[in-house]
Order: C-alpha cells, then structure tokens, then sequence
C-alpha cells in the first residue's frame, strides 16, 4: 500500500486526505500485474475453447446432412460400396448395450472400492488401493482390450468375439475413474452427519447407505456419468474384443457387435467407394466418410445427452435450502 | 427413565496420547450436570465417551468403567449401537440432515435404522418430539420444508427433537448453544430445564452464566499444559461451585480472572 502523502487539493482536513491517498493510491505495479494475468488468463480460456468449438461446429456441419430416419434406423447389412441407404442403428444398439454393460460391471465394483477407502479403508491395503487405482487410470486402453481378449480365451478358446468381452475390456478402463470420482465425492460429505446419524443410534452400514451415499447421490452420479462418457467413445479395445458387423445384434453373449467409434473408424478406413455409372441416388462416391462425420455425431449426442441426464439428476437429488 | 452414570477412574486416549485422565464421577438422573473449563481440557472427549461416540476417531479408547445404572457401557456384551440409542447427543453445530424435511429429519432415528412406522403414529411422534423442543409452532405449517431452511437456532432445536424422538433416557448437549444469537440460546435453555424431567442431561458449556442458569450440578475441568492430560479438578453443587469451590483452580475460573480467560477461551474457539 502507498502511504504517500498528496497535496490537499479541497481544502479538507489532513486526516481526509491521509486517507484518500491510502485508498486511492495507485499502486501502478499491481496495477500491471492485474491486467498481465487478466489478458493471460483469458488467452488460456480461448486457447482451450477454440479446439472443442471447432471440433463441435466441424462434426455438426460434416455429418448432419447424413442424418436421417434412415440413417439412425436400419443396419448395413447388405450394404456395399456406394449405396447410401444404409445406417447406424446396429452401432447405436451396440455402443448402448456394451456401455450399459459396463457401466452395471464397474459401478458396484468402483462405488464399492470408494467406500470401502473412504469409510473403512486404512493402513496398507488402503494405500495399496489407491495406489493401484492411480496406476489403473494410466492404462493404455489397448492393453485393457487386450487383456479382456485373453482373459475369455483362458475360458472360451481363442477367436471368440463378443459384446460382452468388450463391455470387461471398458469396465477395466472406467473402473479406476469411478473409484476416484466417487471417493472424492464420498469426502465431501461432512463428517458431522456421519456424527449426527451414529447418535441416534444407527448402525455404521445403514449410516454409510441412507446417510452418506444419499447425501452425495447427485455428486456420485456426475461421477459416473463422466467415467461413462470416457469409455463410450473408445475404439481400439472394442475393435479386438467385439469384432465389426454389418448387422443387428441384440445379444451381447453371443456373436459380434458394431460399435459407433468402431463404426467410424470401419468407415472411414473404407474411403471412397467406385460408381461404375457415375454418382447417382443410389451410389455416392464419398458415402463412407458421411456415414463417419454422421456416427461420430451420433456420438457427440450421446454424451452431450448423458451429461444433460447427469445435470437434471444433479438437479433432483441434491439437497435443497428452501 | 431418566438414568444415572456412574463414571470410574476413566482414561481416555488418542492412540498413544492420554486426553484426559483419572475421571470420577456420579451423573444424576432427572438433573442437568454442566461440564465447565478451559478450551482444549477434554470435556467435549468426556462427554463423547458416556455414549461412545469418541470410537468413530480412530486409535480412541478408554480405560477405566462408565457405569449406567450399574451396567459398564464398555462391557464385552455392550453393542455401541445400542449405547447411542439410549444415549442422544446434540452437537455444537446444529447438523440436520441436508437431503431430508423437518419431517424426516425427527424421523431419522427412525427411518435410518429402517424400523417400519405406521403413518399415524409418525405423525403423533413428530408432533410430541417437535412440541418436546419448542418448536412444534413454528414449523408445524412446513414440516416438509428442508430443514436447512430453519434459522440456527431453529435447526439446533430440530436436532434435540431429532435426538428426543428415539426416546433415549440420557441426553448429551455439546455446546448446543456456543452457535446461536441470545434468543436462541434462552430458547434452549428454557428447553434444557423442562427436558430435565424426563431425561439425564449432561451439557459442556464455554458460558459460565449458561452453566449457573440451567445446571443442577457443576464439573470444572482444566488442563496443567498443552500436551497433558485434561483432568476433572472438582464437582459440586452449581451454587457451590461458583461460591465456594473447594480448589483454588475452579475459584480462578469461575471469579474474576475468568473474565480475562474467558475472552481467551472465545478468542480460541474462533480460531
């Protein structure tokens, strides 16, 4: 603060002015370092908005002219080169029923864990969770298809493929983020209410179930959600595990599945497709790229849609003042 | 009813550390006994071990018996469980549940512990608990309104029905009032001495008046350094205590240069 003493330019006493000086005083230093890390900051906020809005307005403006009813109803079965009227629906049904598979896998695994290190967990076995949750969240998604592929091999002999081994391969991958999302939400509850509900008497469990895991539900599930957008979108483990199809399949215990990334990539990996007679309604040379900018679409909802439920369920469930 | 507690030669530690050390004491029933002193002496530890709260700290034990009508609440055969439903606590932050109504909040001890209750006799002890803590008209037109919508004082009112709905026969008061405006405070207290003719009433209080207001009998506890052990220096009649202790100690505290310590003690728990 400057302390430096200016002329009394209205007259009023010495102590006024005294202190107008220490209030006003303009500290030009600070002054510059304000503006400095202004603009720095904001640059930051820009540089990391600039990709996810191009990313967002790139695959909007490439793959909404695809869709369609038909697009997002019928299979590709029987589908060859460049006819336009096949669709997603095969790689939507799949995403949906892995991702849901997985999710019933690793929630009850990775919720568990959390209690278990947030509310009983100490000494070395504690430490030892954390520590292989932390060296989990680093695993190269490849190595979790990889080690899924060989784990139903020890079982099913080798070249087997389907949903189901997909859905162990994504849990590998999202059980450490629900362990950490939800251990960090657990942390938030406030110990006075594990307090309030042990005096009058309630048991440790019924007080971790109706006391600790209702108070955070809102958190827990902002949690899980995100852990379920990290795996929705991954490729590389589905492609060894789950194998590609053309057509529908409803059973993830048996045969393979199309996946929407899986899809994409299938499509795009295609590239253009010949029409002997030219392009027409029934053959457009460029359909595999437009069925991959309208599956990664289709994608992007998706997520975007499981982020809204998460908000609306944040909504509901939280506690409320009034 | 109400029941007595018989404290002897109680240690209580923190893993390797002594907190307070060589408790005795006779707690009487229908009564209201303050547990007065310094920040820091251990008389928030000793109150938590006449119901067994201080277990959910890890590395808390005690040595030494806590007697309830001659049956030792640590005992081989005590479930803690039921220690704490026949012993309630109100803390020094009122701490409603944030997820439940007024309703459910004086139900808690209930639905937490998943018993089934006919609808109509939920609405009778919901009634009887909220009329028990003086607050019955003041929420009765919003008993489904969260209660983190009360004011403070109100919501420290809603944790003692909370506690007096499982119809515990002892009742521990931590500082129930150290959080609240005067108004509140007096709402309370007026509470405390009613609530005394059905329960055992323990309180520790930082106010001296508080103590002399509504307490039968008085413990002062005190402190010889940091890192001692909390110890209890004297118990007697509340009027004896703050007129003519028998220990030079409690006299300090409780006359003249209390007032210098005291503002020590406020200056403390603001921190």
């Amino acid at each position: 603060m400057s302390t430096a003493t200016i002329p009394d330019p209205s007259g009023t006493t010495e102590a006024t002015a005294r202190t107008r000086a220490a209030l006003t005083g303009a500290d030009g230093a600070r002054r510059r370092k304000d503006r400095t890390m202004t603009v720095l900051i904001w640059s930051a906020f820009v540089v990391a908005m600039a990709p996810l809005v191009s990313l967002i307005w790139t695959v909007l403006s490439n793959g909404a002219a695809r869709i369609s009813m038909d697009f997002l109803s019928l299979s590709m079965r029987n589908i060859f080169g460049g006819d336009p009227s096949g669709g997603i629906y095969h790689a939507i049904v799949g995403t949906l029923i892995i991702t849901a598979l997985a999710t019933v896998i690793s929630v009850p695994v990775g919720l568990l864990a959390a209690i278990y290190l947030v509310e009983y967990g100490k000494g070395v076995l504690a430490r030892a969770v954390t520590f292989f949750v932390d060296v989990m969240t680093g695993i190269p998604s490849i190595v979790a298809g990889l080690f899924a592929v060989s784990l139903f091999t020890l079982f099913l002999g080798p070249g087997v493929r389907m949903g189901v081994i997909g859905a162990v391969a994504l849990s590998v991958l999202m059980i450490p983020v629900v362990v950490r999302s939800c251990e960090e939400m657990l942390k938030l509850v406030p110990n006075e209410l594990r307090e309030a509900s042990y005096a009058l008497g309630v048991p440790k469990w019924l007080t971790i179930v109706k006391v600790v895991l209702r108070t955070s539900v809102a958190g827990l599930t902002t949690g899980i959600l995100l852990a379920v957008a990290r795996v929705i979108g991954e490729t590389a483990p589905l492609l060894v595990t789950v194998g590609v199809t053309d057509s529908i399949n409803f059973d993830p215990f048996e045969g393979r599945m199309m996946t929407l990334p899986v899809f994409a990539y299938r499509q795009y990996s295609q590239g253009q497709a010949t029409c002997p007679g030219g392009e027409s309604a029934t053959c457009v040379a460029d359909i595999a790229i437009q069925n991959a900018w309208g599956a990664a679409l289709v994608l992007i909802v998706l997520v975007l849609a499981l982020n809204l439920i998460g908000r609306l369920v944040n909504r509901w469930f939280s506690p409320k003042l009034r | 009813m109400a029941q007595r507690i018989d404290v002897k030669d109680l240690n209580i530690y923190y893993g390797d550390f002594l907190a307070v050390q060589d408790v005795s004491m006779t707690i009487d029933p229908q009564s209201v006994t303050a547990f007065i002193g310094p920040s820091g002496c251990g008389k928030s530890t000793f109150l938590r071990t006449l119901n067994r709260m201080h277990e959910v700290i890890p590395g808390a034990r005690v040595e030494g018996t806590v007697e309830m009508e001659g049956v030792d609440l640590y005992g081989d055969d005590i479930d803690p469980v039921a220690v704490r439903r026949n012993v309630g606590m109100v803390f020094q932050r009122p701490n409603p549940f944030p997820t439940m109504s007024i309703r459910d909040n004086v139900l808690a001890g209930v639905r937490l512990n998943n018993r089934r209750i006919s609808k109509s006799a939920a609405e009778e002890l919901v009634e009887a608990s909220l009329r028990g803590a003086n607050l019955w008209n003041e929420v009765k037109d919003r008993l489904d309104r969260p209660g983190s919508g009360l004011s403070g004082g109100q919501q420290q009112r809603l944790c003692i029905a909370r506690a007096i709905a499982v119809k515990p026969q002892v009742l521990l008061m931590d500082e129930p009032c150290s959080a609240l405006d005067p108004i509140s405070t007096l709402a309370i207290e007026d509470l405390i001495g009613e609530l005394k003719q059905d329960y055992t009433i323990v309180i520790v209080t930082h106010n001296m008046q508080q103590a002399a207001r509504v307490s039968d009998r008085t413990a002062f506890f005190n402190i010889a350094g940091t890192g001692k052990p909390g110890r209890l220096i004297e118990m007697n009649e509340t009027s004896t205590i703050f007129s003519t202790p028998a220990e030079q100690a409690t006299e300090d505290y409780v006359s003249a240069p209390f007032l210098v310590r005291a503002s020590q003690d406020v200056a403390a728990v603001g921190t």
